[in-house]
């Protein structure tokens, strides 16, 4: 089962090392990462997506709170949260591609964000499930350059992770 | 405010932190430190011959102590050779700090002469690592350091440090913390009262009930605790490798080692259970052998520090998170509590009592002491002189040991009635850890009897350490079980292998221990009779102030049993010799 853990974590050196390297360590996935610091700069907030059954993600989760640098964790797929991902996609755009291209792009809501000659980037963002039909959807066209920012994710109402 | 170089406040900061030794050994990116060191004069440094063995020292020192122990390593080879060190360290929550010298901080990533990143190197083998920035942040990081090591779960900590941070012309307000606020770090202190009530509740159920004790009653200093508990319930206690001497080994309630070379009344007695109280021990899979079969009919309290040891192998019933000896005290309290208020007798004395006699009726069949007899030849057997060596020091000996079928024996048969008395490389299973770990310990313990049970295969890995010992007079007794083959790796052979020795025989290659020992300036003895066996010991352990290398030569066909069967094995499926199986 797919899950989001978000993992606040001291802005220092080697913290994020260390919490990539507990996942190679010890044979867990990472289906994606995203980490950026936050308002506070002493914090970096990461959010990891990865599978397995409630025992694996529990392991996980311990683990992760065991590294010194981890200030907090929470898996968000326990909750109500909203989860968004950002796709870059370079197309190959000429003739009749070019206007279907732009027509994929509207019913999806994304933005053509660079147009050339011959190419689109169109750049999307919604749930990772979105992108991907989005890709599908695509079709015939050719796909040159696919970049995700990787999903970032939030409790819904009320809950707050801080440290 | 007092202004000190990089160098001095990493020395000062150690003696503010109550540093009683180093263990450690120069190299260019330490030698500001060593040079401050110098001029301390304050904290004894002990000069090993390799890395290695400073971290098996200071290792040795803190299981023996309690207290951290500190190694001082140069950069590049200074630092990866004292790897083994720390992850020997980490596998058993050994609380240390290594000091590792860096190359100057411009060069990083350079591939500057002697620079290797000790950070990445060391980063799944410690709990926690940092390299120092700058010189002001020196004395907070060892505070830091020393907090990390031996708060928690314990374990090693590396601080790695760039040289001209600790360059002696500059200098910088030096004031070491009082305290330690970590927002990241924060160890819980004490238990869950409810599950707490819970587990007495469970435990005074129980009909077939088990405590199974581990290294954590030792390393969170529950061993009190633990006894008074078991002593109030009349339940059997087994300990695991890490855990021999958190209850006495002499005690009618101790059922002796569990696991794969365990006793074979204590993995019966863990496989028919049906209550198993875990303390600080964290279900191995040299304890639990196939975990699908593992105590079928068993609930399971299971009390750790750490909540990643809880669940990680097998389901738990009840798991307290938290240090044990609050728990433990916390737990008695709530058993005398229900025992007193409960309307029957509790526990259950008939079904107690039929336990026991089920118990021991497993011990006279073929209990170590009782039933089970090894085998008999011209040549010394290996369990006599391990027996040997409890009668020469009365059970009270600092016995380390390094890894392999002396590893075993010692276990089985030398009883350890106090903690921290056997010292082990339990989980890494490091070959060469027990002259250096001897070392440390005789150090911080100079009245103390310190025995390095070995081999000839083990022993030649720090073998180096003989000259430590030399020049700080480190009398400790080296107990070598030379049976010219790799004993272990033997065994395996002749059960799995059909015979075929695989590069485990050393044909005539082994040096004559007597006057290697002696070349180094110590006493050497051969001892080849049973007869000589308990005379020889004795005379040894009598020359207090010699390091004596005792080479003792055994009959090298024994096997160690019992042995649990593996694959696909439970823990009441043993080998009990070289044709018998439960």
């Amino acid at each position: 089962m797919r899950r989001i853990l978000s993992v606040l974590l001291e802005n220092e050196s080697g913290a994020l090392s260390r919490v990539v390297g507990l996942f190679s360590q010890r044979g867990y996935n990472i289906e994606s990462l995203n980490v950026a610091p936050t308002d506070d700069h002493s914090l970096s907030r990461l959010t990891v997506t990865t599978t397995g059954d409630d025992l694996k993600i529990e392991q996980i989760t311990k683990h992760l709170n065991k590294i010194v640098d981890v200030v907090k964790v929470v898996d968000l797929t326990e909750g109500a949260h909203v989860e968004r991902d950002t796709l870059l996609v370079k197309v190959r755009a000429v003739d009749a591609q070019r206007d279907e291209v732009k027509r994929t792009v509207e019913i999806f809501r994304g933005q053509i964000i660079d147009v050339g000659p011959m190419t689109y980037i169109v750049q999307l963002t919604g749930p990772s499930e979105k992108l991907d039909s989005f890709l599908q959807a695509l079709g015939e066209t050719e796909v040159l350059e696919v970049v995700r920012s990787g999903v970032a994710g939030m409790a819904r109402g009320e809950k707050v992770l801080s440290p | 405010m007092e202004m000190l170089s990089g160098g001095e406040m990493i020395v000062r900061a150690l003696e503010d932190e109550g540093v009683e030794y180093i263990f450690g050994y120069p190299g260019g990116a330490a030698l500001h430190i060593y040079d401050a060191l110098f001029k301390a004069e304050k904290v004894p440094h002990i000069l090993v011959r390799h890395e290695q063995a400073a971290t098996h020292a200071a290792d040795g020192y803190a299981r023996a102590t309690g207290k951290p122990g500190v190694a001082l390593v140069t950069s590049g080879p200074g630092a990866t050779n004292a790897i083994t060190g720390i992850a020997t360290a980490y596998m058993d929550s050994i609380p240390l700090v290594v000091i590792s010298g860096q190359v100057q901080s411009h060069l990083i990533g350079e591939d500057a002469f002697q620079e290797t990143d000790m950070i990445g190197i060391s980063r799944p083998i410690v709990k926690h690592s940092f390299l120092v920035q700058k010189p002001e942040d020196i004395p907070s990081t060892i505070k830091k350091a020393f907090f990390i090591a031996s708060t928690g779960r314990p374990g090693p900590v590396v601080v790695d440090i760039p040289k001209d941070l600790t360059a002696p012309e500059h200098k910088f307000p030096y004031e070491y913390p009082e305290t330690v606020s970590l927002r990241s770090y924060q160890p819980s202190d004490k238990g869950h009262s409810g599950q707490i009530r819970k587990a007495a509740r469970m435990l005074l159920g129980a009909k077939r009930p088990i405590i199974y004790a581990g290294g954590g009653v030792i390393q969170g200093e529950g061993c009190a605790q633990l006894t008074a508990l078991a002593r109030r319930l009349n339940y059997p206690v087994t300990n695991t490798l890490m855990g021999l001497g958190a209850y006495p080994g002499s005690d009618r309630q101790f059922v002796g080692m569990l696991g794969m070379h365990g006793f074979y009344e204590a993995n019966m007695a863990m496989h028919h259970s049906d209550v198993i109280l875990a303390v600080g021990a964290r279900f191995d899979d040299r304890v639990t052998n196939t975990v699908s079969k593992f105590c079928p009919g068993a609930k399971i309290i299971h009390i750790d520090i750490d909540p990643a040891s809880i669940a990680k192998i097998v389901p738990v019933d009840i798991p307290i998170v938290g240090p044990v000896a609050t728990i433990l005290a916390e737990l008695d309290k709530q058993v005398t509590l229900q025992m007193e208020s409960a309307e029957r007798a509790l526990p259950d004395a008939d079904s107690l009592e039929k336990w026991w006699q089920q118990i021991d009726s497993w011990r006279e069949a073929h209990g170590l002491w009782h039933g089970r007899h090894y085998g008999e030849s011209a040549s010394i057997m290996p369990q006599d002189a391990i027996r040997a060596l409890y009668e020469a020091t009365h059970g009270e000996a600092y016995v380390t040991s390094d890894v392999g079928q002396h590893q075993m024996f010692a276990a089985q048969y030398y009883k350890f009635d106090y903690p921290r008395r056997w010292i082990n490389s339990g989980g890494l299973g490091t070959m060469g850890f027990g002259l250096p770990a001897a070392m440390g310990i005789k150090i911080a313990l100079p009245d103390a009897d310190v025995a390095c049970v070995t081999g000839e295969g083990s022993i030649q890995m720090n073998i180096q350490e003989l000259s430590t010992c030399s020049q700080y007079g480190c009398p400790v007794k080296i107990i070598n079980l030379r049976n010219d083959y790799l004993g272990m790796v033997k065994q395996w052979q002749d059960m799995q292998y059909e015979g075929r020795y695989s590069e485990s025989h050393y044909a005539a290659s082994l040096p004559d221990f007597v006057k290697l020992a002696e070349a180094y300036g110590h006493v050497g003895m051969e001892v080849k009779n049973q007869s000589d066996l308990l005379p020889a010991m004795k005379e040894a352990f009598a020359l207090k102030d010699k390091l004596v290398f005792m080479d003792i030569h055994i009959d090298p066909d024994e096997h160690v049993y019992p042995m649990m069967v593996a694959p696909n094995g439970a823990m009441k499926d043993m080998w009990l010799s070289k044709t018998e199986r439960t």
